[in-house]
């Protein structure tokens, strides 16, 4: 996907502009984090299930090797192919190859951030194999030919009239020309133009939620059972998946289970859970008979060891974004990348590099919502910081804001300075803005009001000022 | 004799740590904790050398400006029983950030933890450390509270100073549908990302005004500001006040982004 991360404040500027945006947020706000609230209530142990999945990950990620060299055994002993894929474009000629190795025409989709991630939609039109997506709402946004907005619910920056307007556009050659208006008339649109679909797909392409090293069995939930069709119906499965979603046992999978749906959507647990244990066996009613998984690693080895390997206990709920404040103003396109939200403003740093998304760590008031949130407990208010002290280290912080910083650290460093110059700027904006009591418009403050007053100080004097001039008692102003 | 403190059996050596935006803009906010600390039984002391804790440089990326500025204020607050601060943001700072600065200087960091370990913020100081349970002021009117992030957060001030505003004569309480929401400051932030900010503060605006309080209280001076222009750019009469104003007794003062009609 083509990053417009370093337009991220033209892509603000648009998205504050967009009424159905604004219209679809609205409903995501109150919605995700009041039932994510219920799901953690109802359960006692939420919290210390919180703890256990961080330090699954942990343990995971300390022996990575150990685990991903296992769950390759598992896959070869299950008699499937591990395939390793250093880079992007590697995963990309990797997925062609095996796509082009039966012949394929069609590819059933089931929802893939890493997909995303490595623009294989486009890669694999260019080679004249159609992507389906399958899940609800990638099927909409690939009608559309626009990209996600969010991890988990990647339509969800549209409203119900665009879905039934994008589905009359597009339906309506295949012989649907009413346009729908109720939500299950529409589902079940899609669900009959689908069903075709996967049954004529010759390869199923799923991410995978977690690779369990211990059985060789890579997990996978959704809510709309596309997944399954696209995993058993077609000849071939593809699993593409990154090198961080390994862990040690089943048992493991439980704990990150109970603590994922409730986090992303407030359910106990997702409608469908599959796992994918190597390819059909002799005996098998149904099943691919050829079984793969490409493992990325596209830059994430790099985190180990470094402040920054929290990032990668993330197990893609999507809770950090449907409770940033940030994210509730301006959707998941204004980050300009695949992943939006307080994860996304950590990892596609990473990913793409600090210098194309250098505000993305920025644009954040470190509110904290997000690590409250979070199912394993990733500090990423922390983790956007030291992104911006590697933009400071780098000069890749504005010069306006270097100065600015530069200026306020040579006299908060010098107390005395400091409070002469403050109680002159405090008498001079206490002094014009007496009348008032604030500013509608003040020079070098453009920034604030724009938008807002600017409150001026209270008669008097400073602080400190008024304390020594009362010999430090207490007065009464 | 104003407050009644279960727990405190003699003064504390109390710093007040005035914090840069209260020195600058409302004086009233210290002076207001500086009577509730007294009241409580602190001895109240301001150390000279005080200027900001360093979030500007800190939350910019400015590791080295902020240790410089943490080291100043270690030095400037050597010595006292507690470290108090009318923000839970300036608090917070203190108390959860400064020994990370220090990862390699384990002296600073030793001072740095112990610095920590005696820092707090104000309401949270007043109840959960001195067991101030009541206060005797007088405020006419219906108030709501907006929880601010890193006093919620990272210091769990929630309870605290809805509990002492409920012994507040002639005061109505009335919550937010979402009070823990970012108000949109953020520091550098709202001046960053204006727009982004604008749309957060616009939310929170309406959300006080459906509450229908004619007051909001805080107890970080940043969002106050904040809150307080963004509801008078919009036309709104809410009055906006720091709750240890309120709580000292203090509620007759201008609010915040009034002229004060006294010294007119």
């Amino acid at each position: 996907m083509q990053s417009t991360a370093h337009d991220f404040k033209d892509n603000v500027g648009a998205a504050l502009a967009n009424p159905n945006l604004q219209e679809s947020l609205t409903m995501l706000k109150v919605g995700f984090s009041e039932r994510r609230r219920l799901a953690a209530e109802r359960l006692p142990e939420f919290e210390a299930l919180r703890d256990r999945a961080r330090d699954i990950k942990n343990h995971a990620l300390a022996n990575l090797d150990f685990y991903l060299e296992e769950f390759e055994r598992k896959v070869i002993g299950l008699g499937g192919h591990v395939h390793w894929a250093p880079t992007a474009a590697d995963a990309r000629r990797i997925i062609a190859e095996l796509c082009q190795s039966v012949g394929a025409r069609t590819v059933a989709k089931s929802k893939s951030m890493v997909a995303e991630e490595i623009a294989l939609n486009e890669h694999l039109e260019a080679i004249g194999i159609a992507p389906i997506e399958t899940d609800l709402g990638e099927y909409i946004i690939q009608l559309r030919n626009e990209p996600p907005s969010h991890i988990i619910a990647p339509a969800v920056h549209l409203t119900k009239d665009q879905v039934a307007d994008t589905f009359l556009e597009h339906h309506t050659p295949l012989g649907f020309t009413k346009r729908l208006t109720e939500r299950n008339d529409l589902v079940a649109e899609a669900r009959y133009v689908l069903r075709q679909k996967f049954l004529d797909a010759d390869v199923g392409l799923t991410g995978a939620n977690f690779l369990v090293a211990e059985t060789g069995s890579s997990m996978l939930v959704t809510n709309e059972g596309n997944a399954d069709l696209s995993n058993t119906l077609p000849k071939m499965h593809i699993v593409l998946a990154t090198i961080e979603k390994v862990i040690p046992t089943l048992e493991d999978a439980a704990v990150l289970l109970r603590v994922l749906a409730r986090s992303a959507t407030g359910q106990e647990s997702s409608a469908y859970t599959t796992l994918n244990t190597g390819p059909k066996r002799a005996g098998d009613l149904d099943g691919p008979s050829a079984y793969h998984v490409v493992i990325l690693d596209n830059g994430r080895s790099n985190v180990l060891g470094t402040e920054m390997q929290e990032i990668l206990r993330c197990i893609r709920c999507g809770a950090c974004m449907n409770h940033c404040p940030v994210y509730g103003a301006v959707g998941g396109h204004a980050y300009g990348w695949v992943y939006p939200g307080p994860m996304g403003a950590v990892l596609t740093p990473q990913l793409i590099g600090v210098e194309e998304a250098s505000n993305l760590p920025n644009a954040s008031t470190f509110c904290g919502r997000c690590e409250s949130v979070c199912p394993v407990r990733i500090p990423l208010p922390k983790l956007m910081r030291h992104w911006r002290e590697r933009e400071f280290e780098r000069h890749l912080t504005p010069k306006a804001v270097r100065q600015g910083l530069a200026l306020w650290g040579f006299l908060a460093r010098r107390p005395k300075l400091y409070r002469r110059l403050t109680g002159i700027a405090n008498r001079v904006l206490a002094l014009f803005g007496r009348a008032e009591g604030r500013y509608g418009a003040l020079p070098l403050a453009g920034g604030w009001t724009r938008f807002r007053d600017f409150p001026a100080p209270q008669p008097g004097g400073t602080f400190h000022s008024q304390w020594a001039r009362h010999g430090g008692t207490r007065t009464r102003p | 004799m104003s407050i009644s403190p279960s727990r405190s059996t003699h003064p504390r050596r109390v710093a007040l740590f005035v914090t840069c935006l209260v020195d600058l803009f409302r004086p009233s906010v210290g002076f207001a904790a500086i009577k509730l600390l007294e009241d409580a039984g602190c001895s109240v002391e301001v150390p000279p050398l005080q200027v900001c804790c360093g979030q500007p440089a800190y939350n910019s990326g400015d590791r080295e400006t902020t240790r410089a500025i943490a080291t100043q204020i270690i030095d400037a607050f050597e010595g006292y029983e507690a470290v108090v601060a009318p923000s839970g943001s300036c608090g917070g700072m203190l108390s959860h950030h400064y020994p990370g600065l220090f990862d390699d200087d384990p002296a600073m960091k030793a001072r740095a933890e112990n610095l920590a370990g005696r820092s707090f913020e104000l309401m949270s100081f007043l109840v959960d450390v001195l067991g101030v349970e009541k206060v005797a002021a007088h405020y006419d009117g219906t108030v709501t509270y907006h929880d601010s992030c890193s006093g919620l957060r990272e210091l769990g001030v929630k309870v605290q100073p809805r509990r002492l505003l409920n012994s507040v004569e002639g005061l109505r309480f009335c919550e937010m549908k979402t009070p823990e929401v970012c108000c949109g400051f953020g520091g550098t932030f709202c001046v960053k990302y204006p727009e982004i900010s604008n749309a957060m503060v616009g939310e929170k605006s309406a959300d006080i005004l459906n509450t229908g309080a004619q007051t909001l209280l805080a107890g970080d001076l940043g969002c106050l500001m904040n809150m307080a222009g963004k509801l008078q750019r919009e036309g709104s009469p809410v009055q906006v006040r720091h709750v240890a104003e309120v709580l000292a007794d203090m509620g007759n003062l201008a609010p915040i982004g009034a002229p004060d009609e006294g010294k007119r």
